[in-house]
C-alpha cells in the first residue's frame, strides 16, 4: 500500500513537471494595437479572417519570418504580424500594484495610461494653433484589404504576396 | 522529500537573485537619478522613491519603451503642430487615392501595424517636403506631389515615410529625459497620487517630446543613415507591392530639378538627392526607365492632374 502511495506519489510528479514544462513552452502574446487584423496565411495579402481587440492575449503556435501563427481563447487559430504583438501583458484597467510594474518596464504595459487623452487635452488647451480636426479626419480614412487588392489590380501591379 | 524540496529552493531563490542582480546593473543610477529628480520636484515622497529605486529597472530604454498606444498620442499632435503651419488640401478624390496607395503600401512594409494605422493627407504648400509624424500619420505636400510623373514614383515618395514611421526615426528624436520624467510620474502613481499636477508635469514632458520632434522633421532633418535606411525600406516595401523600385531613382531626379538650394524643404532636412540616387542604385541595381502600365498612368493623372 505504501509503495503503490509512494508509485502513484512520483507519476503525479511526473505528470506536473511535464505540465509545467509544457506551459512554459507555450508562449503568450497581447494584442498591442487597437484592432489587429488575423490572416488566414502569413503574408500582407492573406485574406483576413477576423480582427483581435488591444490587450487580447493569444498563444503563439508558430512563427515563420515576421508572421506568427497565433490561437486565440476560443480555440481559432490564424497568422497575425508580429508588429500586432507584444510579449508584455496588457492591462485595461490598471490597479495600484500595477503601475510600479509597468514602470520597470519588461512584463507588463497599462493601456491608456501615459500619454493619453487627457495629455492631449492638456497639450491642445496650451497649443491652440495646433489642429486636430484634420488629424481626426485623416484617421476616419481606412482603406480595407479588398479596396486594396481592387487597386492593385486595376492598376495592373502585381505583388509579391506570400510572408515578409 | 522534505530536504530535496528545502534544495529545489534555496537553488531557485538563488537563480533569481542572480537574475534580478544582472537585471538591475547598469540601470540602477538612471533610475536613481530619475527618482531624485522625481524627490527634488516633489512629485516622489522619499518613501516612493525608495520603492521605485528597488523596483523599476528599465527606465532609460529610450524610444523603444513606448508603446504603440503612446506613440500614436505623440503622433496626433506632431501631426496637428504641422497642420496648424500648413493648410491641407481639401480635395476628396486626390485624398482617397492617395490613402489607397499609401495604405496598400503600408501593408507590405516591415510593420503593417501601428496603433491606428496609417494615413495620408496632402498639405496645399509648393514647397517639396513631406512628414511622417510616429504611428503612421503622413503629410504631402503639393511641391512634392510635382516631383511624381507616375505612379510609381509616387508609391517611392510614400514608401519612403512609411519607412521612416516603421524605423520609429520621429520618436529617437525625442530626448531621452523627458521619457524618464515621464515614466517617473507614471511610477508614482501607483501611490495613488497621480493629480493635476502630475498630469501638468506628464503633459509638459509630452509637449517636450512633440516638440523635438517637430524640430527634427521641420528644421534639422535626419541622420544620413536614417534617410538611407528609409529609401533602403522603400526599395523592400515596393518590390513586394509590386511597383518598381527604379521609379525612386527617377523621382529623386525630378526632385533635385525642382529644389531651390538654400530652399527651407527637403533642400534643408534632407541629403542632396543625388547622393541618395546613388545609395539607391547600390541597392536596386543598374537603374533603368520604370515601365508605365497604362491603366495605372491614367488614374494617377487623374487623381494628380490639377497639381
Amino acid at each position: 500500500m505504501s509503495n503503490r502511495n509512494s508509485l502513484l506519489r512520483s507519476t503525479a510528479a511526473a505528470v506536473m513537471l511535464m505540465a509545467c514544462a509544457a506551459g512554459a513552452a507555450e508562449k503568450m502574446m497581447s494584442v498591442q494595437v487597437q484592432k489587429a487584423p488575423v490572416r488566414s496565411s502569413p503574408g500582407f495579402l492573406g485574406q483576413m479572417v477576423c480582427k483581435l481587440d488591444y490587450g487580447v492575449r493569444v498563444t503563439v503556435v508558430q512563427k515563420q519570418s515576421d508572421w506568427i501563427k497565433i490561437r486565440d481563447t476560443g480555440g481559432k487559430t490564424g497568422w497575425m504580424h508580429q508588429s500586432a504583438l507584444t510579449p508584455k501583458r496588457i492591462k485595461m484597467t490598471a490597479g495600484t500594484q500595477d503601475a510600479q510594474s509597468a514602470a520597470s518596464g519588461d512584463e507588463l504595459a497599462l493601456a491608456g495610461k501615459g500619454f493619453n487623452s487627457d495629455v492631449e487635452a492638456q497639450f491642445k488647451a496650451q497649443n491652440s494653433d495646433a489642429d486636430f480636426t484634420w488629424v481626426d479626419k485623416m484617421e476616419k480614412i481606412v482603406v480595407t484589404p479588398e479596396q486594396s487588392e481592387e487597386f492593385l489590380k486595376n492598376g495592373g501591379v502585381r505583388s509579391q504576396g506570400g510572408a515578409q | 522529500m522534505n530536504r530535496l524540496g528545502k534544495i529545489v529552493l534555496s537553488a531557485s531563490v538563488c537563480v533569481l537573485a542572480f537574475a534580478l542582480a544582472g537585471m538591475l546593473n547598469g540601470c540602477a543610477s538612471v533610475i536613481q537619478a530619475a527618482t531624485a529628480a522625481g524627490e527634488a520636484a516633489g512629485v516622489l515622497t522619499s518613501r516612493q522613491a525608495g520603492s521605485i529605486n528597488r523596483s523599476a529597472q528599465a527606465v532609460e530604454k529610450s524610444f523603444t519603451d513606448i508603446t504603440p498606444e503612446q506613440e500614436y498620442y505623440i503622433g496626433r499632435s506632431v501631426a496637428a503642430t504641422i497642420l496648424g503651419t500648413y493648410e491641407p488640401l481639401d480635395k476628396e478624390a486626390a485624398t482617397e487615392y492617395l490613402n489607397l496607395l499609401g495604405q496598400t503600401l503600408a501593408m507590405a512594409s516591415d510593420r503593417p501595424e501601428t496603433f491606428r494605422g496609417y494615413h495620408f493627407m496632402l498639405l496645399d504648400t509648393d514647397e517639396i517636403n513631406a512628414f511622417s509624424a510616429p504611428g503612421g500619420l503622413v503629410l504631402i505636400s503639393r511641391g512634392m506631389i510635382r516631383c511624381c510623373k507616375t505612379e510609381d514614383e509616387l508609391a517611392a515618395v510614400l514608401a519612403h515615410e512609411i519607412g521612416h514611421v516603421q524605423h520609429q526615426h520621429g520618436l529617437r528624436a525625442i530626448k531621452k529625459s523627458r521619457l524618464t520624467s515621464a515614466l517617473t510620474i507614471l511610477a508614482a502613481e501607483s501611490a495613488k497620487n497621480f493629480g493635476d499636477d502630475n498630469l501638468a508635469r506628464l503633459t509638459e514632458a509630452f509637449e517636450g517630446s512633440i516638440g523635438d520632434v517637430v524640430q527634427t522633421l521641420r528644421n534639422s532633418g535626419y541622420a544620413r543613415a536614417l534617410e538611407r535606411e528609409a529609401d533602403a525600406s522603400a526599395v523592400t516595401i515596393m518590390k513586394r507591392v509590386g511597383y518598381d523600385p527604379n521609379a525612386l531613382v527617377t523621382m529623386l531626379q525630378h526632385m533635385k530639378q525642382n529644389l531651390k538650394p538654400g530652399g527651407l524643404d527637403f533642400a534643408k532636412t534632407h541629403p542632396d538627392p543625388e547622393d541618395r540616387i546613388d545609395d539607391v542604385k547600390e541597392l536596386i541595381g543598374a537603374a533603368s526607365a520604370p515601365a508605365v502600365v497604362t491603366a495605372r498612368q491614367k488614374r494617377f493623372a487623374q487623381a494628380m492632374d490639377k497639381f
